[in-house]
Parts: C-alpha cells; sequence; structure tokens
C-alpha cells in the first residue's frame, strides 16, 4: 500500500506550508462556504482560479490531488443523478414518468462543481498542515471555549494522537491482509460477493491489536508523566507572522470582492 | 528560569547518601479472574546506586516487567517499599517527581510514540513538566544529540527503522533530564544493527552521562554488557553480582533455564577441544584476543 494516501500531509517548505494553521484554516472555511453564498459565474470563475492558483503554490503534485477526487466519485455521481432527476424544470428526457431536466443538468453540474472545491481546499490544508499543526490549530481556535469548561486540550491529544496511528494502522491491515491471503482468504481478488466477507477476518485483529497498542500508549504516557493536558506546554508556539497577516487580507479581499459581485448582479 | 526547571536540574544533583533506588521487602501479588492471586513478586530487598549499570535477566514470568515497573509507580507494591531517589513511590505527591527522574523505555517501540515527528515525541515528557518552548526546544535537541538522531529530528515515526525508533523513546526518556532510565526488553524487537546502535547508546549514556541504566534483556550476550547482574526467578532474585560471577555459577543458570553468552559457551567448547584458554572470556571482543 502507498503510503501517501488521500490527504496525507506532505512535508515542503511553500508559502502554504509555512502560513499559521489557524489562518489556514479560517482560509479553507471561508473557500468552502464561499460557492454556497456566491452562486454567480463570475464570482466562481474567479473563485475556482483563486484555488487552482493555490493548488500550484502549494506544489502537491496534480497526481495526489486527482487521487484524493478519486476517493469521492461515487458520491459525486449519486449528487450529480439526484439532481438530474429531481430539478424541475424543461425536460429533456423523460424515463418512466421522471424527467432528466436542463436545469437538473445545470444543477447537477454545480454539485459537483462544489464537491470538487471542497475536496481539493480540505487537502490542501492537511497536504500543507503537519496533523500536529492542524490539532494545535484547532486547539487555538477552540481555546475560548475550554474556559466555559469544555475538555478542548484533552480533544486536541485525542486528535493528534488519532492522526499519528493513521499510517500504524494502514500498515498493519496490510500485514493482516497477507496473512490472511497466506491462508487462502479472499480479500483482494475475486468476485465482490466473496471478497466482502473476506474483510472480517482483517478486521477482527486488526481491532484486538489497536486495543493493545491503546494498552501500551497509555502506559508509555503515563510513565512520561502525563496527567491532563492542562499543564502542559507545546513545543510549537502559534505566533502570527506578517505572511500570515497579508494571507488573511488577501483571502478576506477575495471574500469582499466575490460579495459586492453578487451584490451587483443582484 | 522556571521552578520546574530548576526541579529538573536537582534530579541530577546526588541527595545524600542513600541509594537511588531501594527495594524493602517487596512483594506484588495479580487479583485473578474469580478469586485467588498471583505473587509476581516475593519479598524483594534490592539497592541500586547511582551510575551503576544494570542487567535484569530471568525466565519469561519471572516477574521482570513487574520489578521494574515498580519503580517509576506504575505499579505499586502490595507489601514492602519502594524508594526512589529518596521519595515512597506510594506517596501520590512524589509520584510525578519520581517519573521525571527514572525514564522507562519499552519492549515495542511502535506503541510509545505519541506524536507525528520525533522531535514532537521527544518533546512529549517536558511538555507534560509545563516547560516553557524555549527550554522544550533545548531539551528536545540536546537529547536527540546524546541519541544521534539529530537529522531526523522532523521525520514521522514510520519512516524510522526499529533501532531508530527505540533510540527516538531513549530521546524521549532523556528530555525529561532524569538520572536513571529503566528499559523493558528494548531490544527484542529489533534487528542485530539496531540493538547493537542501541545498546552503544546506553553505554555512552552511562559513561559518559553518569545516567543510572535498567537494562531487563533475555541476551545474555547484552547481559555482559553491565557492570551488575540480577537474575530473577519466580519473583525472587537469585542472583546479584558481576557477569562474570553470575556466569561462573554454570550448573544453576541451567536450573534457572537460562543460556550463556556465546562467547563463554564457545570458550567451553573449545576447552572441551583441548584448547587452553583462561576463564571468565564474556565477551566476543574478550575471547578473540584470547584467541589470536
Amino acid at each position: 500500500m502507498s503510503l501517501l494516501l488521500p490527504g496525507m500531509h506532505v512535508a515542503g517548505g511553500t508559502p502554504l506550508h509555512r502560513l499559521d494553521p489557524r489562518v489556514k484554516m479560517g482560509a479553507s472555511l471561508l473557500l468552502m462556504v464561499l460557492p454556497f453564498v456566491a452562486p454567480s459565474l463570475p464570482s466562481n470563475l474567479l473563485l475556482a482560479g483563486f484555488v487552482v492558483a493555490l493548488a500550484i503554490l502549494s506544489a502537491v503534485p496534480l497526481m495526489a490531488l486527482v487521487r484524493t477526487l478519486r476517493v469521492v466519485v461515487w458520491t459525486g455521481i449519486f449528487m450529480f443523478v439526484f439532481r438530474l432527476f429531481t430539478t424541475p424544470g424543461t425536460p429533456l428526457l423523460t424515463v418512466g414518468g421522471i424527467s432528466v431536466t436542463l436545469q437538473g443538468l445545470g444543477a447537477g453540474a454545480v454539485q459537483i462543481y462544489r464537491l470538487c472545491l471542497l475536496v481539493v481546499v480540505s487537502s490542501l490544508l492537511t497536504y500543507t498542515t503537519s496533523p500536529a499543526q492542524l490539532a494545535h490549530g484547532v486547539e487555538a481556535v477552540l481555546e475560548p471555549l475550554a474556559r466555559l469548561g469544555l475538555p478542548v486540550r484533552e480533544f486536541a491529544m485525542v486528535l493528534t494522537i488519532a492522526l499519528r496511528f493513521v499510517p500504524t494502522l494502514f500498515e498493519e491491515i496490510e500485514k493482516i491482509v497477507k496473512a490472511q491471503e497466506a491462508r487462502g482468504a479472499l480479500i483482494r481478488t475475486g468476485p465482490l460477493w466473496k471478497r466482502v466477507p473476506g474483510w472480517v477476518p482483517v478486521f477482527v485483529p486488526l481491532f484486538v491489536s489497536a486495543f493493545r497498542r491503546a494498552e501500551d500508549l497509555a502506559t508509555a504516557m503515563e510513565a512520561r508523566g502525563f496527567r491532563s493536558a492542562h499543564q502542559r506546554t507545546h513545543l510549537y508556539r502559534l505566533h502570527l507572522t506578517r505572511h500570515d497577516l497579508a494571507a488573511s487580507l488577501l483571502i478576506l479581499a477575495l471574500g469582499a470582492v466575490i460579495l459586492f459581485v453578487e451584490w451587483r448582479m443582484g | 528560569m522556571s521552578k520546574k526547571q530548576a526541579l529538573g536540574n536537582q534530579a541530577l544533583e546526588s541527595q545524600g547518601a542513600r541509594p537511588f533506588i531501594e527495594l524493602r521487602a517487596l512483594t506484588h501479588a495479580y487479583a485473578l479472574e474469580g478469586g485467588g492471586e498471583v505473587r509476581a513478586l516475593q519479598g524483594i530487598d534490592l539497592t541500586i546506586e547511582r551510575g551503576e549499570f544494570v542487567a535484569l535477566v530471568g525466565p519469561n514470568g519471572s516477574g521482570k516487567s513487574t520489578l521494574v515497573r515498580h519503580l517509576n509507580g506504575l505499579l505499586l507494591p502490595t507489601s514492602g517499599q519502594v524508594w526512589v531517589d529518596g521519595l515512597l513511590t506510594a506517596h501520590p505527591s512524589s509520584l510525578w517527581k519520581i517519573r521525571e527522574r527514572v525514564g522507562m523505555v519499552f519492549q515495542n517501540p511502535e506503541n510509545q510514540f505519541v506524536a507525528s515527528t520525533v522531535e514532537e515525541d521527544v518533546a512529549f515528557g517536558p511538555e507534560n513538566l509545563g516547560l516553557p518552548p524555549d527550554e522544550l526546544r533545548r531539551r528536545v535537541d540536546d537529547a536527540l544529540k546524546l541519541v544521534g538522531l539529530t537529522e531526523y529530528a522532523t521525520h514521522p515515526p514510520h519512516m524510522l527503522s526499529g533501532g531508530q525508533k527505540q533510540r527516538t523513546a531513549i530521546a524521549g526518556a532523556l528530555a525529561t533530564r532524569p538520572a536513571c532510565i529503566i528499559l523493558d526488553e528494548p531490544t527484542s524487537m529489533l534487528d542485530p544493527l539496531g540493538r547493537r546502535r542501541t545498546l552503544e547508546t546506553l553505554r555512552s549514556l552511562n559513561q559518559d552521562q553518569g545516567i543510572t541504566i535498567l537494562l531487563v534483556t533475555q541476551s545474555m550476550d547484552e547481559a555482559t554488557a553491565a557492570e551488575r547482574m540480577l537474575v530473577m526467578v519466580r519473583g525472587r532474585v537469585v542472583s546479584d553480582g558481576t557477569p562474570a560471577e553470575v556466569f561462573g555459577q554454570g550448573q544453576r543458570l541451567r536450573e534457572w533455564g537460562l543460556g550463556l553468552p556465546s562467547a563463554l559457551e564457545i570458550a567451553d567448547r573449545l576447552r572441551e577441544r583441548g584448547l587452553n584458554l583462561p576463564a571468565g572470556l564474556l565477551t566476543v571482543e574478550q575471547l578473540a584476543s584470547a584467541l589470536c
């Protein structure tokens, strides 16, 4: 199994990599929400152009983005077909009382576009931000909630550990699959109806070993003086630089321009 | 700097005449499901001084892991006492000071990795002490230098070899500036090169930094690296001496289910074939210089 999983962090030194995770998270949120509040074509051309520019700037290999998009192919097809048949308007083709409409075709295309934008923006975020930076960003953003007594720091700790074990568990799956295939299990070959039950003897040992790992990790954490997430400090300190400020202003300006275009177009 | 840092430095200073680790009549019993108990430790008296390099050997289930887990309060005595640097492990307020002074490294290098990069993982211990970021950075850099992993600082764990992971775990223990590091079979899942590097690291930490090392191991060859050797059988320490003294007991070793270091075994066989070799050849190096 390739170690570059969809959405996995790729270390690098591009301007996007160096941005503060809070700025990147805020910007991603804005870029994902904008297409929903700004439906007009000019705004979306601007938006799509901006995201393409970001993708080029991030130096993420094109193939990696394509592979990430492949993950949502079925969701995309489903959404497209759903829109195609449920949007009222000029019928193009009627099959058994249900019509495909011209408007449906357009609405379906818009759905696909929004989905692609969502996936590309979120994977740009995870490609250019290490799991630890992401977790620190989440912790910093949610910090006000900690004052209300919510376990924000514990949540960030859990998030860090979960992200750290993703590659480990994938390696484990690979190992178990090979072990079961060596005993004749049909997991990656054979007809689908035989392959699906083949995954059961993969997931049972996976869960058993995950619990054993969790137990070991808890002991190791305790031995290293972990009490609660509260009195901990962090190796990395988040601080906003001039670049972060510039990036924030740029993204806010983009948002303002798009909203202005929408307002002018009524 | 901070009060906590001052505490950390204090761990390196000696605190008078008491031994660093002192066990008094330590017993530990695990309760069994459905009643009954297993007595894993049966009255152990033991002292370990600052700066010692001690190997702890014994067959599976002899209580080695149970014993070492008492030394940083992961387990508490059923009866008896454990003193570490003048602090009692059973005292809840001492526990965190003890864990700062006694680092621990476990068998499976994969399962003790907390963070997504080497340097963040090494920082975990001192982060728990609440040290400021500058001090964390200094400690992480120092610890990585001591184990020779400076250039791997930003690597994720799954890009490291087993030996490198285990040395990261040692760096993680070092980062709280402990006086003692306990390793519970750290090399059993490593390849020969990883074993050798890990052992070299331990030896230099002991000799150059004066850190007390307690190494639990199944390998008699590794045990010869220590200056003192403890043998545990069925919850008791049955032998305590230099590796030469312990391995000099021939027949008893076999009763305990332990082997011999490979150099000693080879020397024995050569003697059977009529070669005249001195006694007490424990390491391959000693054997080689006796032969050539």
